[in-house]
């Protein structure tokens, strides 16, 4: 089965089979050394750049800033969920979100 | 490889997009296929149909465009009538009601919770009078904006009104620039305030002089000076990369404006990136070609006269938006040329509830024409009041709130729709920027004589609400306070237009909600205490480090208390007393 994935309104949006699924303006943990120099990057997410799949988890680059340290920047791509049967469910958002390398 | 908005869009796009628009209406909004949601809420927007954020399912924003910000007589009345009947939805705002209307930054007018079986009704009443929602979102030519009062202000330098309204004849519907790779925002000035914003806008004419043999009707020996247009290309904000609209050393008299513009709207056509929206913008192809090129491609594939060079223009005489000088903005008493009066009216973060629309039609017809026009900063203009009606329409009850002589705090406040109901902001906009402004106005003097002063809060990058060309900028962030996220704000200063126009400079970041407007107390106290004489603002800024400044802005909390801190992107409506997403309500029912 196909997933349609897209980013949408101007990096508002994640859409997932037409459905809009994840948005901007959360605060995510991210593991993100090349990103900022905090242990933990703690990013707000302003934009959606890209979405794309691997495997069954929906990954995403975001433009966002680390409210720690302030370093802005796009990240790799960091998972936000997976797609099993053909429905969404969005990763926790507390949960630390290492960027794939 | 194309994006997706571009194979939707080469699929079916502008006028076309109306009749499926109105057999979705007819047949209700379940019609709309699952698996093809994206694409026409993506295509709806040609016709100025957006969809709320989520949470809101099946509710749109709607927006008038009203070229130049003009409202001929009768018009606003049907806005507020359109209002009444189609613009109520489940949420209620706690500060304006059920029911309102908001005048935008580029001189427009949104409505929200719309249905989509409404529109059709919606439409035909709108088109009975002269009005449309057509191309006022999409990528196409946006709504034209100029001074509002062009034909009218005893200012101007040349009537930018007939070429407005001629543009916006032959581009609204213009099946060759329907479909562009992004937005077109075209200003036309004829007025030497500035206040047609030309240098944040992707086109700007703006009025200059140009000796040209036999202007102005001469029989062609001599030279004369003729009233006209430079241009400029390539200005906009978002997108953290605001771009002043660039000198591509053209003039162009009036008549021949439609053929420069529809050459320079053909050329982002042709040349646009279709590949990378973010990277789209025409400011983006002016980057990479720099003005020379643009003007030599414009002159060489796409007119066939030869391009004037720039004429004298008036920009040292701008002081709209530019933080200094006299008429920064429209509001109060103004002569107008035929010797009557426009009123400028502040309207608080540009939103009016529709009693209040209705009824300022109705005084708008008592005193004047009946004629409404909408300013860039969120501001409503009643023209053509004679000077004997002039102080009984001064005192009328209406104009207590909406007043032509605010407080300073009340006349700067521009802010953007926010996360009550808009996909990409971070932030609550609206009303906290009206409880800012009411809180600074009870704890906070400005200096005897400054009676300007502007604070535009924008809920993100795109800044709708020009943050950029504000004495105080708010973008919206998050933070954390005490551990917990709160809604936070960027803080920039010294922002303005005029003659030589400034970003402002961000120089304190991600200070909770709570503490902004002690910020701006501290910020306002240290100006006060350490400006030269007559200094203004702008000019107190630009002559301070980044350092400097971030310690005047010094956050603190104060007795304002902010209800908002949370993150109100996670409720439905941010107002709503069950606000979670579990809340929201249902899809309108089909009627």
């Amino acid at each position: 089965m196909t997933t349609r994935l897209r980013v949408l309104d101007d990096g508002a949006w994640i859409s997932v089979n037409d459905d809009r699924k994840v948005r901007v303006s959360e605060l995510w943990r991210l593991d993100a050394p090349d990103l900022c120099e905090c242990a933990l990057t703690d990013l707000v997410v302003e934009n959606f750049q890209s979405v794309g799949a691997d495997g069954s988890t929906v990954e995403v680059q975001v433009y966002g800033q680390c409210i720690a340290c302030g370093e802005k920047g796009t990240t790799g791509w960091i998972p936000v969920g997976r797609v099993r049967g053909g429905e969404f469910a969005e990763l926790d958002r507390s949960a630390v979100r290492r960027v794939r390398r | 490889m194309p994006t997706d908005v571009e194979n939707w869009k080469s699929e079916v796009y502008g006028n076309e997009i109306r009749d499926r628009l109105f057999e979705f209406a007819e047949a209700g909004f379940d019609s709309i296929p699952d698996d093809e949601r994206d694409a026409w809420f993506e295509r709806f927007k040609w016709w100025g149909l957006y969809h709320q954020r989520n949470g809101q399912e099946g509710y749109f924003m709607m927006r008038i465009g009203t070229p130049n910000g003009v409202l001929e007589p009768g018009q606003l009345r049907v806005v507020g009538e359109i209002a009444d009947e189609y613009a109520r939805g489940p949420g209620v705002n706690p500060i304006f009601g059920d029911v309102y209307a908001d005048f935008t930054t580029r001189q427009s007018i949104q409505l929200h919770w719309i249905e989509l079986s409404d529109v059709p009704a919606i439409f035909e009443k709108l088109e009975e009078n002269g009005l449309s929602t057509q191309q006022a979102c999409g990528d196409s030519w946006r709504n034209i904006v100029g001074n509002p009062v062009a034909g009218k202000d005893g200012q101007e330098v040349i009537d930018a009104w007939p070429v407005i309204r001629d543009l916006n004849e032959r581009f609204k519907g213009d099946d060759d620039h329907a479909n562009l790779p992004r937005k077109w925002k075209v200003s036309v000035t004829g007025s030497a305030d500035g206040s047609g914003q030309g240098d944040i806008n992707d086109l700007a004419f703006e009025p200059a002089y140009k000796a040209v043999t036999g202007g102005n009707g001469g029989d062609g020996d001599e030279s004369e000076d003729a009233v006209g247009f430079n241009v400029r290309v390539g200005g906009g904000l978002s997108r953290n990369e605001p771009r002043l609209a660039r000198d591509i050393d053209v003039w162009v008299p009036p008549e021949r404006v439609p053929d420069v513009a529809g050459g320079l709207s053909a050329l982002f056509r042709d040349y646009g990136d279709r590949e990378d929206r973010y990277n789209a913008r025409v400011k983006f192809l002016v980057d990479e070609w720099g003005a020379d090129e643009v003007r030599e491609t414009l002159q060489e594939e796409y007119v066939d006269f030869e391009l004037e060079s720039a004429g004298r223009d008036v920009r040292e005489e701008y002081t709209y938006n530019a933080g200094e000088g006299e008429r920064n903005d429209l509001i109060g008493v103004h002569d107008q040329k035929d010797g009557t009066n426009f009123v400028g009216l502040n309207v608080l973060v540009g939103r009016m509830g529709a009693d209040d629309v209705l009824e300022l039609a109705d005084l708008a017809d008592e005193y004047g024409s009946g004629e409404v026009r909408l300013s860039q900063r969120q501001n409503v203009i009643v023209t053509d009041v004679p000077d004997a009606a002039l102080d009984e329409f001064l005192d009328e009850p209406l104009l207590e709130h909406y007043s032509s002589e605010p407080s300073p705090f009340m006349r700067g406040s521009v802010a953007c729709t926010g996360t009550e109901f808009c996909s990409l902001s971070i932030v609550e906009t609206k009303n906290r920027q009206v409880r800012f402004a009411r809180w600074l106005k009870a704890n906070v003097d400005l200096p005897a004589d400054v009676d300007e002063f502007h604070i535009h809060l924008s809920g993100c990058t795109a800044s709708c609400a020009q943050p950029q060309i504000a004495d105080v900028s708010l973008r919206g962030m998050k933070t954390r306070k005490d551990g917990d996220p709160v809604e936070a704000l960027d803080v920039g200063l010294g922002g303005g237009l005029g003659e030589n126009p400034q970003f402002a400079r961000w120089v304190t970041q991600r200070v909770p909600v709570d503490e902004v407007p002690g910020a701006i107390a501290n910020l306002i106290e240290s100006f006060a205490a350490e400006r030269e004489e007559g200094e203004s603002f702008r000019a107190f800024v630009a002559r301070h480090d980044d350092e400097e400044l971030d310690a005047f802005v010094d956050p603190e909390e104060t007795d304002y208390e902010d209800p908002m801190m949370h993150n109100t992107k996670r409720t439905w409506y941010p107002y709503a007393e069950e606000d979670s997403m579990e809340d929201a309500p249902l899809t309108p029912a089909d009627d």
